[in-house]
């Protein structure tokens, strides 16, 4: 059937702000979806609070409201545009919950409105434990026993007839939160409580826990004629126990005999024709080693971080498909785009491996428990094609950005034997790392697969891995073990450190082409990854593709992680359109398979490979570009500047040179002077004592971060010795490269400024302030724009330094840079010549497309000729406040206490005219909820006991109860506010915080203090306890006072109105 | 290790490429005619499919062997391709039903065997050039002599190869059905699917004649896949074109349809590469569905070449348009080009049999009518 000719006008429902188990891989699937939906013709209205993703830009829908995902805001979205249709099954499950909410309130039938993608029986059969264990008992698939209960005695009963261990699964959760897996009564008791809770419906699963099975997923496809195919298979390299999100995974399946796999497959094919879902499916199962018994444990019927993986890894794009079967196209209509040829009713066929790898947040969260388990924990991930397991593991390591260029993780090497047998119970995140060092120890294969449970074929090429390794380091380094390891794609610099010895004649890699067919047809869809064999299948498409058009390589950002997050990847996407308008041929290379980067028909050109030195010199010597592009992909492009000069590579914007003035300390200190602008006083240094001695030179509190950081990744304000005595010994643990800086902390307003320079003009689209005074990370900062606070003087320096910073880097595109204004002066924190996380949300309410100016800028135009004077951006109608989101429901002992160190993993944009109208649509975007009542529990630092009185007091203005710990309640209490004082945890004494966060009558936690990071603590152990209970915990006395002013308005977002961003 | 072998051996193809890889499984020289399938499991299903025959088979899925071999998963009795061609073997398998490795299957059923190849390069070739013979040999060679060979081999007529040489029974419990299974080299899961609905099946060699099969007095004649160029199969034909009076419901699978085409006047053609794999779209015209099937022919029936009044096209292939079966109106037959016994591959058609089973029962339900 073709277009449905009653669809019109359909409402795309986005998933929100980015945090573990919920990222990136919605913004590719909405823009794929938006994108065919304009294809179709169709008006595309589109919400999403999210507003550094490339779904919200403009020419991806007609109509585009950044405003936050509640019920009622989608409600009167609807009300507003009138579509007559919304699609369910792109956004996440975000999407997915508000879409069944609308469609059951009956307020879909009330407007005649259609909902397309999943029906809400469909997402009812799938999504209520109870509904889907009977659906699949019905069409007689296996289910692991299981229970629906909704409350902990029932959960206790239940698991005494199973039998433990049993695992807990909360309904309606994202990415499986609050769930876990509880071996006897007293873990099921907590993490049934905590599920409980954490579930909007107040519901759980307690199951029969099979750890051990391996898990296989299938990413099936249907449409309104009941065909289906089923896209790819994937294993887990983890057995069932770790969360698929946290497990590397392989696609396709690879330790199961035809029998199995067509055994799973008719599975997965039944289920979701019973299902009757019409578009994406994803269906994990778990397969018992050495049986043909299988479950089923979960069905999303909806586009996923696999389907994401899936299409990447197979060149099938499920979301485009997806959409247009949400309108009324069926398979064998739509034509595979890969081949142009033929139909989308088929299965791929790959002729590689795909290794996904997840990208952990732990290098930035030390503190924080690695285990693995059923909750997710990876901010993002990376995959590699290869054409064997053992180069798809070593590509990935490569990828991740761990310093690794091999399996060897240097802390196993000075572990004993039986340290390294004992490390293998751990289920971690450096699980695969621990596997090769004990096979490396000679552990026998058997042995590691009785521990861990993983599959032995897995393992045996890990081995594999273990004895070229051992066979280079031996003896000469012959041509052939030069070969062999090529093969398995060891970078040339490790083939020399593990031999010892000088390679004689060095081999580039080759391309070859992602097709869906595995060569079966001729593909003219170019989407390439590099191997070590002799025919250059990407060489050869550009031969027979000439264009005459200047070639440009435009490097992504790699995975996911706090600190280089999505708004990179619109960077680098927004970068690419712009040089295809300008008549170049654009090539991207990166290896996040969830972006819009890597989708093959962004670019003329996609390569799915690492981002080092070598694969990049394979890149250039195939493409020879006219030159390449590195300020769009954050840090993990910028790195590759030098490497790309050294080559003789055309850097397109700011040059290697002044990349390096930026970055480097000393050089950066002499461009300051030269300017005449100050920063605030530092020092480097190599040890602890050195740093002491700084410190106390430059009076407490200091700053302290390594330099070449990003995210503020080991980042610390330090307030006495002790402090940076603990910082040092935890940053010289690893190998210190890189010197340590010192700083004087000024704790002023930060500002911050993205610029965009031509060598000769600059123009700053919007000055941003924070809210939080300096100290907390940018990124974890609410930012308004325009500048609420700042003089029309201090403005008028910071445009000022801003020019002067911009022409002394002689910068060529964008830089951003941060200020602290401290005792009305203005001090320069930070330059980075690149784009940055503001880029997005600022092109968006300024109308200035920050990123397509930059990219026309690098290729030679000048902003004068586009119309642009030099200097500050007039300022609009409209206050933009972004608001931070982070994850920490799913990172056991984090702090969640702000600092200079970033931890938000995502962001959400409030919109409105006046300032305390945004700041609240932001803050309710990012799920905070606003009380008119209740109880706050006060307990801050010595230093924050002035500020917190004017807080507590207006808390009690607005009838709050007042609760406080010792010190906080006494100065409340002498300054005539009432708080109840509640004791610290190791006062041991009720009512303590513990107790008072449990009761329920507590709405919302203000904690500061002065030191540490260790979960040990009493005041991180009273934030932990505010988070678990999802209670608002508040840092900082700023956001606190923002908070307020919002409380203190008594509106609400239905009071405010609704924004069509294409309409500033 | 798997890669400190110094196994040499080389793949040299007609159009005289040569690819350097290493040897595995039997030693030695073969010659055959090199085709590529896109399916990524079942490789054992695929040595010891019959329709093979004389086949050099290339996996373009790069890694072969992972779940290993046992003696439950054959096709046929022993293996059937005279070559093998894959990028990596596995060493270490690893399946709970495995009995064996890959190596070791492929010394033991004489089938030699190269690995280290490019094989992404190689059916690129074979994609381009169509299906080209060539050889696999251990060691040095002339190249001259060798490619003589190589040019000069043909597949030849297969068929009585690999079909039974005696009539071969095997019976259903509870049956309701006495089926012909007409061998041209047939897949065991064509008998398996049969035995398991209820069939007692009676395998007969490829050269029956008409009057032995209607000796049998079956309810249903069921046609097998088997190798070659159906053209070849003249008595096979004849056989055929001599049953059709008879009105048995009959049902064909890969060869056994192109062979009731040309019995029926329809004409059969080379493709350039044939479809090989186990994720071939193909549309059933009257459900209006298209479903994925496993695949193995180089031959396919023209589809405008069967005649009005035999019957009609009533499968095609989503890729290519190529006829994917015929539904015939001059007898109670049906026939598909792919493989809806699986085995290896998607099981998404097994619904024929079914349909062949249907067909049965109402025409004996029919015949009794009559008989009355």
């Amino acid at each position: 059937m073709p277009l449905r000719s009653d669809i019109k006008k359909v409402l795309v429902i986005g998933s929100g702000p980015i945090v573990i188990g919920q990222a990136a891989e919605f913004d590719y699937a909405g823009t794929q979806a938006c994108r065919a939906l304009k294809q179709e013709g169709l008006e595309v209205v589109l919400i999403n609070s999210n507003p550094a993703t490339i779904m919200t830009d403009k020419h991806m829908a007609d109509k585009i409201y950044i405003e936050p995902l509640t019920l009622d805001v989608v409600k009167r979205v609807i009300e507003i545009e009138k579509p007559d249709s919304v699609l369910s099954n792109l956004g996440g499950q975000t999407a997915l919950t508000l879409s069944m909410q609308l469609a059951e309130s009956g307020f879909l039938a009330e407007h005649g409105v259609k909902l397309l993608g999943s029906n809400p029986e469909t997402i009812h059969k799938a999504e209520d434990r109870q509904a889907f264990k009977d659906t699949m008992e019905a069409i007689a698939q296996p289910c692991i026993p299981s229970k629906v209960v909704e409350t902990v005695e029932d959960a206790m009963d239940f698991a005494e007839v199973i039998g433990y261990p049993v695992i807990v699964r909360p309904a309606f959760t994202l990415g499986g939160t609050g769930g876990g897996i509880a071996a006897n009564k007293t873990e099921l008791h907590e993490i049934a409580t905590n599920g409980l809770r954490l579930s909007p419906i107040t519901q759980v699963l307690i199951e029969k826990c099979i750890s051990g099975w391996k898990e296989i997923e299938f990413e099936v496809i249907r449409d309104s004629k009941n065909n289906v195919i089923t896209v790819c298979s994937m294993e887990n390299f983890d057995p069932v126990g770790v969360h698929t999100g946290d497990s590397i995974v392989v696609a396709p399946a690879v330790t199961l005999a035809d029998k199995e796999y067509q055994m799973l497959r008719t599975a997965a094919i039944n289920i979701i024709q019973e299902l009757k879902v019409e578009g994406g499916c994803n269906c994990q199962f778990a397969l018992k080693p050495d049986s043909f018994e299988y479950a089923v444990i979960e069905v999303n019927p909806r586009v996923s971080r696999s389907s994401a993986l899936a299409s990447k890894a197979t060149g099938y794009p499920i979301a485009k498909v997806a959409a247009r079967i949400a309108v009324g196209y069926t398979l064998d209509e739509i034509i595979n785009q890969v081949t142009g040829k033929t139909y989308a009713c088929f299965e791929p066929a790959l002729d590689y491996l795909v290794v996904k790898f997840p990208k952990w947040p732990f290098d930035k969260f030390v503190y924080a428990k690695k285990t693995l388990g059923t909750q997710m924990k990876a901010t993002g991930e990376i995959m590699a094609i290869a054409p064997s397991f053992e180069a798809g593991m070593i590509k990935a390591v490569r990828s991740i950005e761990l310093g690794m260029d091999t399996l060897t993780k240097k802390s196993f090497t000075e572990l004993s034997d039986e340290e390294v047998l004992k490390k293998l119970e751990d289920v971690d995140v450096d699980r695969s790392f621990c596997v090769f060092e004990a096979l490396k120890r000679g552990i026998s294969m058997d042995k590691i697969h009785e521990i861990t449970m993983i599959d032995k074929w897995f393992i045996a090429k890990l081995n594999n891995l273990v004895q070229l390794e051992k066979w280079l380091a031996e003896g000469e380094l012959t041509q052939e073990k030069y070969d062999t390891a090529k093969k398995y794609c060891y970078l040339d610099s490790t083939i020399e450190h593990i031999s010892g010895q000088k390679i004689r004649e060095r081999r580039l890699a080759v391309y070859k082409m992602v097709d869906t067919c595995a060569a079966e047809f001729s593909a003219d869809t170019p989407y390439f990854y590099n191997t070590f064999d002799r025919e250059n299948e990407a060489a050869e498409f550009i031969e027979q593709h000439p264009t005459g058009r200047k070639k440009v390589i435009v490097f992504g950002s790699g995975p996911i992680r706090i600190g280089q997050g999505i708004e990179f990847d619109y960077c680098s996407v927004h970068c690419v359109w712009t040089l295809k308008e300008e008549g170049c041929e654009a090539v991207i290379c990166n290896n996040n398979p969830e972006t819009v980067s890597t989708d093959f028909d962004t670019g003329d050109r996609l390569y799915f490979d690492p981002l080092t030195r070598e694969d990049v010199e394979a890149l250039i010597a195939t493409e020879k570009p006219y030159g390449c592009v590195v300020q769009f992909g954050g840090q993990t492009a910028i790195k590759l500047t030098k490497h790309l000069t050294d080559m003789g590579v055309r850097i397109l914007g700011t040059s290697a040179a002044d990349i390096d003035a930026a970055e480097d300390r000393e050089l950066f200190d002499d461009l300051l002077e030269k300017c005449g602008i100050p920063r605030p006083k530092g020092e480097t240094v190599f040890t602890a004592e050195q740093a002491l001695k700084a410190a106390n030179k430059l009076g407490y509190p200091v700053l302290l971060r390594p330099s070449y950081v990003l995210g503020g990744q080991n980042m610390i304000i330090a307030h006495c010795d002790s402090d940076v005595d603990e910082y040092m010994k935890i940053i010289t643990a690893t190998e210190l490269e890189n010197p340590v800086l010192i700083d004087k902390y000024m704790m002023g307003t930060e500002v911050e400024v993205d610029a965009i320079c031509d060598g000769e003009d600059f123009l700053i689209p919007g000055i941003m302030e924070h809210i939080e005074r300096a100290g907390v990370h940018s990124g974890d900062s609410i930012s308004i724009y325009p500048a609420r606070t700042l003089s029309e003087h201090i403005k008028r320096v910071i445009i000022d330094y801003t020019e002067k910073l911009a022409k002394a880097l002689h910068v060529v595109g964008l830089v951003n840079i941060q200020y602290v204004v401290y005792n009305h002066e203005v001090y320069v924190i930070e330059v980075n010549p690149r784009s940055s996380r503001t880029v997005p949300y600022i092109s968006k309410v300024t109308g200035v497309p920050m990123v397509d100016l930059a990219t026309k800028i690098i290729l030679g135009k000048k902003l004068k000729d586009m119309g642009y004077k030099s200097g500050l951006h007039p300022v609009g109608d409209y206050v933009a406040v972004k608001v931070p989101v982070f994850s920490f429901e799913k990172l056991h002992d984090v702090d969640n206490q702000l600092g200079p160190e970033m931890k938000s993993t995502g962001e959400c944009l409030g919109i409105a005219k006046t300032f305390s109208e945004a700041l609240l649509k932001g803050l309710i975007a990012a799920g905070y909820k606003l009380f008119d009542k209740g109880g706050v529990l006060i307990s801050v630092k010595d230093s924050d006991k002035n500020d917190v009185i004017e807080i507590a007091s207006r808390f009690e203005e607005l009838g709050f109860k007042i609760y406080a710990t010792g010190g906080t309640a006494s100065v409340l209490n002498r300054n005539m506010i009432a708080a109840n004082h509640v004791y610290r945890i190791s006062e041991d004494k009720e009512p303590n915080v513990i107790s008072m966060l449990e009761s329920g009558e507590i709405q919302y936690v203000i904690s500061t203090s002065e030191t540490g990071r260790k979960p040990s603590l009493d005041s991180v152990r009273m934030r932990r306890k505010a988070v678990e209970r999802s209670i608002a915990c508040l840092t900082s006395i700023d956001t606190a006072n923002a908070l307020l002013d919002c409380l203190e308005m008594h509106k609400t977002v239905d009071d405010i109105e609704l924004v069509d961003i294409t309409k500033i | 290790m798997i890669f400190e072998n110094s196994k040499k051996a080389s793949l040299i193809l007609a159009d005289g490429t040569v690819f350097e890889g290493k040897g595995f499984g039997a030693e030695g020289t073969v010659i055959g005619e090199i085709v590529f399938t896109t399916a990524m499991t079942g490789y054992q299903e695929t040595l010891t499919d019959p329709s093979y025959c004389g086949q050099i088979v290339t996996q373009t899925f790069p890694l072969i062997g992972n779940y290993g071999v046992n003696e439950i998963d054959p096709e046929s009795n022993g293996s059937v391709v005279s070559g093998y061609i894959v990028r990596e073997y596995c060493e270490v398998p690893s399946n709970f039903r495995c009995e064996g490795e890959l190596d070791g299957y492929l010394k033991r059923y004489g089938i030699i065997g190269i690995y280290d190849i490019d094989t992404r390069r190689l059916t690129r070739i074979i994609r381009e050039s169509g299906v080209m013979n060539g050889a696999i040999t251990a060691g040095d060679f002339d190249k001259e002599e060798i490619l003589n060979k190589i040019r000069s081999y043909t597949v030849g007529r297969v068929v009585p190869k690999v079909s039974v040489k005696e009539k071969e029974f095997f019976p259903a419990e509870n049956a309701r059905f006495n089926v012909v299974l007409m061998d041209y080299g047939y897949k065991f899961n064509i008998r398996r699917e049969l035995v398991n609905r209820g069939c007692n099946v009676t395998v007969m060699p490829c050269n029956s004649s008409a009057e032995e099969i209607k000796a049998l007095n079956p309810d249903g004649i069921m046609l097998s896949n088997g190798p070659g160029d159906p053209t070849e199969n003249t008595e096979a034909i004849a056989a055929l074109r001599e049953l059709i009076p008879a009105q048995i419901p009959t049902f064909g699978i890969c060869l056994g349809h192109q062979l009731l085409a040309l019995a029926n006047g329809a004409k059969t053609e080379k493709l350039k590469y044939g479809h090989r794999g186990g994720n071939q779209p193909v549309k059933d015209i009257e459900l209006d569905r298209t479903f994925i099937t496993s695949q193995n022919h180089g031959y396919a029936v023209v589809a405008d070449s069967v005649p009005e009044s035999a019957g009609r096209v009533s499968h095609i292939n989503g890729n290519d348009g190529t006829c994917e079966g015929v539904c015939y109106t001059n007898a109670p037959a049906f026939t598909v080009q792919f493989h809806p016994e699986a085995c290896g591959g998607p099981k998404d058609t097994a619904y024929l049999f079914d349909r062949f089973i249907k067909l049965m029962e109402d025409w004996r339900i029919k015949n009794n009518a009559v008989k009355k």
